[in-house]
């Protein structure tokens, strides 16, 4: 059986409606079971992936034409990262149900739990669209569907100050990157009269057109996708809204927005590098990043916002890859990103309800739950890039390639950032393993919540020996993304 | 047999995380890693050039990354180093109060690291092995150590970590200034294409300096010294005597098997300014360590400034200062590792190791002061020690390095300069002699006990390991010569 491509976000679709139907109208029900079932329908449909008809979208038939959608490898691979992200997230959620029911809700009502399991589907169907998106207007579109989602998710416990805070701010800031997404396309709608992005190149390499417009509008469709992957100076919001926001939405935050909105920077490189100055100016955004974000995560003492510090910081390093046209090492980045930072997230969410967010909070863990406090560690390593992790692969490939290209400033500013890298995630390796616990009793971890995490585990160890099912996946994508034949221009 | 070497460490270090009870198991471990390796040395044939025991697993074949692994005379040199030390370490661990078990998981990783980088033969696991060994050696240093062991584990982690990366930049360089199609991180690849002359001199200038910079931080080269003696000052004895007994070499057995045979051109090219740095290790570094008041101090910066002898022995990049070098680092190895156990064992017997707190400790622990003063000897370089085979041998490749019956040059200058290090480390080491065990003894140590029995086994394994190769060089030297033959070409001799 071959299942047409769009099919999977169709159904993904479908199953997050399914999801709200129950929470509106099947009062009595546990709420767990819409959880269960939304994990159990995403595997279903990350299973249904591996049995797709060869790609529809050449053959330009009906609505999903290829001007739209396309089911290249590139695509089909981020397609099951973010619904690995979602299951995970949604396990995430599983375990921080009893802060919702505290903090979510009005002052008597029930909290809304089935919204909560519902919203990361939709949000997946979004990102699912987004990554297949090679036309200017489907990607505006898809990226408004998960940010619509997101404005409800980094709110939802609402009764929490700070995450109001965070919520506001998130909404205010995303409308303005909305904003310049939107202006920008339409400047390179009116240069070229086209939102196609093949066509736009053919548009672009035209010489007759106006070079400078186009630039601009280039420009401010990057200021729209820097705010989305955190990039500096449009970073601002990101430690404010990761640590206010519900963890779980923190986390699909970090991972599923971000990996989104580098796979349409992937994705808009190829008509953008045709334009001058374009790729010095990602080289400065890059560095910028990453003397940022490593800098400020420095001084944190909240791991939620030392991990937003962190978000940035390896925001910068994607963006180095992305500054040297390898796109195969940012795949095997974000990868990478994906195990160990959902890892981190998936303990931090069941540390803090018994201590707190602080990294001071995690003093003694190693003493206390032997288990999560390994699971962090490896973590942090793998952020720090120590070998043996994915975290170092996904560096050792990155800075291969800006070696490659003689980026001789990013490789240095890179060498200097790492080792800032290693002090901050240590810092929470040392609470845990030097400090003398506060409390000795143990932390309970869920089954459920034990498989994933050890699974996480595994997947970081095993990437960090061993990348090459993640390079072999995304081989064939090298010349459909043409970001070889870019570097080779 | 060269896979059970490796892994056994590492998967010692597994089981007791799973809860084994750590001391039988790491030191069960680490006899068999001894054994096997003694085994391998029975069955390695020393006038064979290659590499032997190679296995090979394909990790990447884009990237041209391989799990290879294999031995020739030097990486067996220190294979074998690491073996006996990893004994001694574990056998000298005394009770550990807290969390015993991650302990020895972190000394077995420490040591696993190790031997796994000194048998990979691609550059990548070559490196990846070193990196193993660096959070368990902030943690070592972190949860167990004494005195300021906060920063002594910051200082050391960032230092290494810069290094490292440093040298991974220079890895990375190394592997893309070959033409695509030969592009592979295996040393035999590699040498293969510098034996036609694929690297131009340009990029081995730079590649070289990388490598040096990068290496030198590991080793402890002068300007990037400063982690070393805090870090073993801070470090739980079994770490100190791993980390500068064997870790240490890593950066030493890189330049010996990365930078000088892969980068020749390089080599010259940047000869006077190790030569400079090398001074600094062996002069100003030796007349400092003469101005500690702390033994374990005293030790520390003794270990950075013995580097500079081997560097000497690597700038020379002859057979007879190469031969040396590897002696040294060898007998350095067992020499430090040794003098760091004593060490641990006074300060857990009178909580001190400043000089003005001890003396006269000979009366009461005689044993202690025969290993420390063996040991002091070897490090000075007396004859009948293997240091001195290394050390003789280093001078007189470095002095024949562009050897002229009218002039001295650099060359021949330095060596004189170093030379006078001989006597710098005599005087620390006999003063430390003198203040820790000789003169009149402090009443409140008169009821110290002396090594218990079981200790002297180990610590009688080292200054044998010391005295056999210091009467049977030729040992060592034979197993060496093979491959730095085919490293350094017919114009070296």
């Amino acid at each position: 059986m071959r299942i047409p491509p769009p099919n999977l976000e169709i159904a993904v679709v479908l199953l997050g409606l399914i999801v709200l139907m129950f929470e509106a109208f099947a009062l009595r029900i546990d709420k767990h079971i819409l959880a269960f079932a939304g994990i159990t329908g995403l595997t279903i449909v990350l299973i249904a992936t591996f049995f797709l008809a060869p790609n529809v979208s050449e053959q330009a038939n009906g609505f999903w034409s290829f001007y739209f959608y396309t089911a290249d490898p590139l695509s089909i691979f981020f397609k099951r990262f973010m619904l690995v992200t979602t299951i995970l997230v949604l396990i995430m959620m599983i375990d921080y149900e009893p802060v919702l029911r505290s903090l979510s809700g009005a002052a008597t009502g029930r909290p809304s739990l089935g919204e909560f399991f519902a919203l990361p589907i939709l949000t997946c169907a979004g990102l699912m669209f987004i990554v297949s998106a090679i036309d200017l207007v489907m990607i505006f579109v898809s990226i408004e569907l998960v940010a619509v989602s997101f404005y409800v998710l980094v709110s939802f416990t609402k009764r929490d100050p700070l995450t109001l805070e965070a919520g506001v701010k998130y909404l205010i800031l995303s409308a303005v990157a909305t904003a310049f997404l939107v202006y920008g396309i339409a400047w390179i709608f009116g240069v070229t009269g086209e939102t196609n992005l093949q066509r736009v190149t053919a548009a672009f390499a035209n010489a007759s057109i106006d070079q400078s417009a186009a630039v601009f509008g280039a420009v401010l469709i990057l200021v729209a996708l820097g705010f989305k992957i955190a990039a500096v100076p449009f970073q601002i919001w990101v430690p404010d809204v990761y640590q206010g926001a519900p963890t779980p939405v923190t986390a699909f935050l970090s991972v599923g927005s971000k990996a989104a909105g580098f796979v349409v920077l992937l994705r808009v490189l190829r008509p953008f590098m045709m334009l001058p100055k374009v790729g010095r100016l990602i080289v400065l955004i890059a560095l910028l990043t990453v003397i940022y974000g490593n800098l400020a995560a420095l001084p944190q003492n909240n791991l939620k916002r030392l991990l937003g510090y962190s978000s940035i910081a390896h925001a910068g390093y994607l963006l180095i890859g992305v500054a040297c046209f390898a796109g195969q090492a940012v795949t095997f980045y974000l990868v990478a990103y994906l195990l160990m930072t959902l890892l981190s997230f998936g303990v931090l969410i069941i540390v803090a309800q018994h201590t707190g967010e602080q990294i001071s909070n995690f003093d003694g863990l190693a003493k206390r739950s032997p288990f999560l406090a390994f699971a962090m560690l490896i973590a942090m390593v793998s952020l720090a890039g120590v070998p043996f992790t994915a975290g170092f692969f996904g560096k050792f490939f990155i800075f291969a390639a800006a070696v490659a290209r003689h980026e001789t400033a990013l490789v240095a500013v890179g060498i200097v950032t790492v080792v800032c890298g290693f002090y901050y995630y240590l810092k929470v390796v040392r609470s845990m393993y030097w400090q003398p616990a506060a409390e000795a009793e143990g932390i309970p971890v869920s089954r459920l919540s034990r498989v994933a995490i050890s699974a996480l585990i595994i997947a970081t160890i095993w990437l960090g020996i061993y990348p090459g099912p993640i390079l072999h996946a995304i081989e064939p994508q090298r010349d459909n993304i043409a970001i070889k034949s870019a570097s080779t221009r | 047999m060269l896979l059970v070497i490796i892994l056994c460490p590492i998967v010692a270090a597994i089981i007791i995380m799973a809860g084994a009870p750590a001391r039988l198991t790491a030191l069960f471990a680490s006899a068999v890693t001894l054994l096997t390796t003694l085994r391998a040395c029975s069955h390695f044939k020393w006038w064979e050039s290659g590499f032997q025991f190679v296995h090979s697993l394909t990790v990447s074949d884009t990237w041209g990354i391989h799990f290879a692994t294999g031995l020739d005379g030097l990486s067996l040199i220190l294979v074998l180093l690491t073996a006996i030390v990893t004994l001694a370490s574990i056998w000298f661990t005394g009770k550990i109060e807290n969390n015993e078990n991650a302990f020895y998981a972190c000394l077995l990783f420490l040591s696993g690291g190790a031997l796994g980088a000194f048998a990979s033969l691609d550059l990548f696991f070559f490196y990846a092995f070193h990196e193993l060994a660096l959070i368990p050696t902030f943690l070592l240093i972190g949860i167990w150590g004494s005195g300021n062991r906060v920063a002594a584990a910051w200082k050391i982690t960032i230092f290494l970590a810069l290094g490292s990366f440093v040298l991974l930049i220079g890895l990375i360089l190394l592997y893309q200034s070959l033409p695509p199609t030969s592009r592979s991180f295996d040393v035999r690849a590699l040498q293969a294409a510098v034996a036609a002359q694929q690297i131009p001199p340009q990029a081995q200038r730079e590649i070289y300096l990388l490598l040096l910079i990068g290496f030198g931080v590991l080793v402890s080269l002068f300007p990037f010294h400063s982690w070393a003696p805090e870090a073993y000052a801070a470090a739980p004895t079994p770490a100190a005597m791993l980390h500068a007994g064997v870790l240490k070499k890593f950066g030493l057995y890189g330049l010996l098997r990365v930078a000088l045979p892969l980068l020749p051109e390089g080599a010259r090219y940047w000869t006077n300014l190790l030569l400079v740095l090398l001074l600094a290790n062996i002069i100003y570094i030796g007349l400092v360590t003469i101005a500690q008041k702390r033994l374990d101090w005293m030790l520390g910066y003794s270990s950075v400034m013995h580097m500079g002898y081997i560097f000497l022995g690597i700038a020379s990049a002859n057979m007879l200062g190469t031969a040396g070098a590897a002696a040294l680092i060898f007998a350095h190895g067992l020499s430090i590792a040794l003098l760091f156990a004593i060490a641990g064992e006074i300060h857990k017997r009178t909580g001190s190791l400043a000089f003005e707190d001890l003396g006269g400790l000979a009366k009461v622990m005689p044993f202690a002061g025969l290993a420390f003063g063996l040991a002091a000897f070897a490090a000075i370089g007396l004859p009948g020690f293997a240091n001195f085979a290394g050390e003789i041998m280093i001078f007189f490749g470095a002095f024949q390095n562009g050897w002229e019956m009218q002039r001295f040059h650099f060359f021949q200058v330095a060596t004189t300069l170093a030379l006078w290090g001989v006597v710098i480390s005599a005087v620390y080491m006999l003063r430390a002699y003198r203040q820790t065990f000789m003169g009149t003894i402090a009443e409140r140590w008169n009821n110290l006990p002396d090594l218990r029995a079981s200790l002297r086994i180990p610590a009688s394994l080292l200054i044998a390991g010391l005295l056999w190769y210091g009467f049977f060089p030729q040992k060592l030297v034979k197993l060496i010569t093979p491959s730095f033959k085919t490293y350094l070409g017919a114009d070296a001799r």
